[in-house]
């Protein structure tokens, strides 16, 4: 009898262990990024390390922003005109394109590149300043590490987001435009009329508003994984800064797409 | 070098304004100055297909929009209400007709206002009497099918 109960209540008691860590990690990165908004408010001299950021975050990946948001839009462009044709309505194109780029890919893929380019340098920016003890040297120094290091990066990346995706649309409409118009001959006024005919400021708003909250959320993963590195249990020094860059950027892209999910489905 | 940051960090921020205020102004068509225009309300049998937004055109030229739909509230009647937002400077003499029309086969429904010859113009608020449900393509077919017509 006491065989048959061990193995379910061996299950049991992964599945509560498991349930249980989650929920703690979940809270644990939700009080850091309360912590690290809070000290935006009350921080001493956030505008210049906030402008550092912003440097880093926004002007940095402006580059390859473009050019994600160009290929990607001729590539909508050129899917979306032999999907179209077959229905004989390739005028339609302006609304395929600037719909799936503003409510998705514009507000996803820029996310997820900007976790590529600033969430994994946060991580290991500040991994390396664990383990280094600089972020003891700075509290001895009586400088808040969460008001130095995370507020700022909070900040410029609720700027530099919907800033960076607002780009990313923009210049995929443009990419749209090359294939679509110049390349495959359709009307230009067609492509720009429908454009303008079917995108409604609720689009707009909701690819903002999933924008904004991924950046809030990719730089709380990265930052939390960067600054408890020192806590982590399969690895110290080094490696440890490795594999908490690695976890920031895998933890940021699945959650990005998860919550775009659920984003998506209030918003609609 | 602080002022080369500052500098690139103002391009990025202006850059990406331009695209934001593009984006709302131009695609959102956001109204900076709102309540421009006047609003007429119109009862339909039937509004089916028709959505908030939807243009509203004369001779298709396009002079206004559908700001809300709803249920008339007097219980003794089925009738859609649907609020229209007209240019300004628009007349509508009290006898238009307004219909909602399908454009192309399967194309979005929108409203199509005719004008009348009355010498009474409307004015804000008023009610257009005049009014033609959408085509129900579906009955048409089946009327003709089984011989209704």
């Amino acid at each position: 009898m006491t065989k048959l109960l061990t193995l379910p209540s061996a299950m049991c008691g992964f599945m509560g262990r498991w349930s249980m860590t989650a929920i703690d990690s979940v809270g644990e990165m939700t009080l850091f990024m309360l912590v690290g908004l809070s000290h935006i408010f009350c921080g001493a001299r956030i505008f210049p390390r906030t402008l550092q950021q912003l440097y880093a975050i926004g002007f940095k990946s402006l580059f390859v922003i473009l050019l994600i948001g160009i290929f990607c839009g001729m590539v909508l462009g050129l899917q979306g005109y032999y999907t179209l044709v077959q229905f004989g309505s390739v005028g339609l194109l302006g609304s395929a394109v600037s719909l799936s780029l503003i409510r998705e890919l514009g507000p996803v893929l820029t996310a997820i590149m900007l976790t590529g380019r600033a969430g994994s340098s946060m991580a290991a920016e500040i991994g390396v300043m664990r383990i280094t003890d600089q972020i003891d040297a700075l509290y001895v120094m009586d400088i808040n590490p969460m008001a130095y290091l995370v507020s700022p990066r909070l900040l410029a990346a609720m700027i530099s987001f919907p800033l960076l995706t607002a780009i990313f649309d923009v210049i995929g409409i443009v990419g749209g435009y090359l294939t679509g118009v110049l390349m495959l001959n359709i009307n230009e006024g067609a492509y720009f009329y429908r454009i303008a005919s079917s995108v409604t400021m609720s689009d707009l708003t909701g690819g903002f508003i999933k924008s904004f909250a991924f950046g809030l959320l990719v730089t709380t993963v990265c930052c939390h994984q960067g600054y408890n590195t020192h806590q982590r249990r399969d690895s110290v020094g080094p490696e440890a800064v490795g594999n908490a860059t690695t976890s920031a950027v895998v933890i940021s892209c699945v959650l990005i797409l998860a919550s775009d999910y659920v984003l998506t489905s209030f918003l609609l | 070098m602080n002022l080369a940051r500052e500098t690139a960090v103002g391009i990025f921020i202006l850059i990406g304004l331009i695209c934001v205020t593009w984006l709302t102004v131009k695609l959102g068509k956001m109204e900076f100055v709102p309540g421009q225009g006047f609003e007429l309300s119109a009862r339909f049998d039937s509004a089916s297909g028709l959505r908030v937004g939807a243009d509203v055109e004369i001779a298709g030229v396009p002079v206004g929009c559908v700001i809300n739909i709803f249920l008339d509230a007097d219980p003794m009647r089925t009738q859609a209400v649907v609020r229209l937002r007209l240019e300004k400077d628009l007349q509508l003499s009290d006898d238009s007709i307004a219909s909602i029309k399908t454009s192309g086969l399967i194309g979005d429904k929108y409203i199509s206002l005719s004008r009348g010859g009355s010498e009474k113009i409307l004015g804000v608020g008023d009610t257009i009497h005049e009014t033609e449900s959408a085509v129900d393509l579906e009955s048409l077919i089946g009327k003709y099918a089984f011989g209704g017509v």
